[in-house]
């Protein structure tokens, strides 16, 4: 005769990578730095905002890049001319990052730079609007972008990501004359799950926008309880 | 792609868990509770689990998932509502913004059900005793 048994578990399933995330937040925090997560569906504009972010910024704050994308290094050389730290990371076939492969990144980074010396890194993920924002990889801050070509909808199909997100960035805004879109209904369609997000309009090709979003960066890496009393001029 | 993870994950924990037990006990039911506001397909979770607990300690053991809808509390009105996914997630009433998460975030390994039969030290559950 069987008898059957019953053991309460009340495990997360995603603990591991919760635990990498940490992990990897304890180093940044101990290092000073602020970690945001860059997150968008393929082609929304990742790369080219970080190409004007590092432009723009990286003579005011000491900026370092980990490059998620599992597109060509061609990026992650675009992205060093401004003479920043970039680390490709192989994501093999994965859809998002976790927080193990960031780990990774973050090791390699310290070995080839002083971690002190850094005040931001940017992680861009994997292109994918569905599951990167389930994957914690321990970011301070998580960044969404959504182009117009993209459709209204997607926030509303796709909400996990515009959900969690502490800055939404509505990207490619220089098409609009050419496209059948209404930004406002895009804003809208992110305010019904996420009140409190910051939601800048950009193109990264006008350069409209921008100064907000520099201005948002800013302000966070600032508000840090770990921001450096050093400030580069 | 992420189910196959998941389901790594999945046996990882429930393997961790086996090994602790003196008498590695034959798992016949895994209860696992997948919110409906979260990136996994349970019918992606359920492939990926058949293929990946092929000639494992888990081959004789079902997934069991347990759909957990989305339930939101909108304050202004002190009341839950169940957003409609894809569609509406503001308060159906006042329109006001889904803040307040209840459930439909989950992704929990709730219990494991196992064969007992020659153990002595354990207290059968009588919820699922037969
Ligand atoms: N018109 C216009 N095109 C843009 C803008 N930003 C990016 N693009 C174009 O959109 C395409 C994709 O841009 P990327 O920056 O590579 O997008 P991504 O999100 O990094 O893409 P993945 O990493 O592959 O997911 C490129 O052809 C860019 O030139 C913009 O502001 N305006
Ligand atoms: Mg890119
Ligand atoms: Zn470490
Ligand atoms: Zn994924
Ligand atoms: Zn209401």
């Amino acid at each position: 005769m069987h008898q059957t048994f019953d053991a309460a578990l009340g495990i997360d399933l995603l603990h591991v990578n919760q635990a990498g995330a940490d992990h990897n937040r304890a180093h940044f925090d101990r290092w000073g730095i602020t970690c945001m997560n860059i997150m968008s569906s393929p082609g929304a504009g990742k790369t080219a905002l970080l190409e004007r972010t590092l432009e723009g910024l990286h003579q005011k704050l000491a900026i370092a890049v980990i490059e998620g994308d599992m597109t060509t290094e061609l990026d992650a050389d675009r992205l060093r001319q401004y003479g920043v730290p970039v680390v490709a990371i192989n994501t093999g076939r994965s859809c998002h990052l976790d927080a193990k492969m960031v780990a990774g990144g973050i090791h390699t980074l310290e070995h080839q730079h002083d971690p002190n010396a850094l005040d931001l890194v940017l992680v861009e993920n994997v292109g994918n609007l569905v599951c990167p924002a389930e994957f914690e990889v321990g970011e301070h801050a998580k960044v969404a972008l959504l182009s117009i070509t993209e459709g209204e909808d997607k926030p509303l199909k796709y909400p996990i990501m515009f959900q969690e997100a502490d800055c939404l960035l509505i990207t490619k805004v220089d098409l609009a004359p050419y496209l059948d879109v209404n930004i406002e209904q895009i804003a809208a369609n992110v305010r019904q799950m996420n009140s409190h997000c910051t939601i800048i309009s950009v193109s990264a090709k006008t350069g409209e926008g921008l100064e907000e979003w520099f201005g948002w960066v800013r302000s966070r890496v600032q508000a840090s309880p770990l921001a450096k009393t050093h400030t580069h001029a | 792609m992420h189910e196959t993870d998941m389901t790594k994950a999945l046996i990882l924990t429930v393997r961790d868990w086996w090994e602790s037990q003196p008498d590695r006990p034959n798992i016949t039911k895994i209860h696992l509770m997948v919110g409906q506001f979260t990136c996994v397909e349970p019918a992606g979770l359920q492939f990926a689990f058949e293929v990946q607990t092929r000639q494992t300690f888990l081959e004789n053991a079902a997934l069991v998932i347990q759909d957990v809808p989305l339930v939101a509390f909108c304050h202004p009105c002190q009341q839950e509502y169940q957003p409609e996914i894809g569609r509406q997630y503001a308060c159906p009433t006042c329109q006001a913004p889904m803040d307040d998460i209840r459930s439909g975030r989950e992704l929990k390994i709730d219990r494991i059900e196992y064969d007992g039969a020659e153990v002595g030290n354990l207290t059968p559950n009588p919820a699922t005793t037969r």
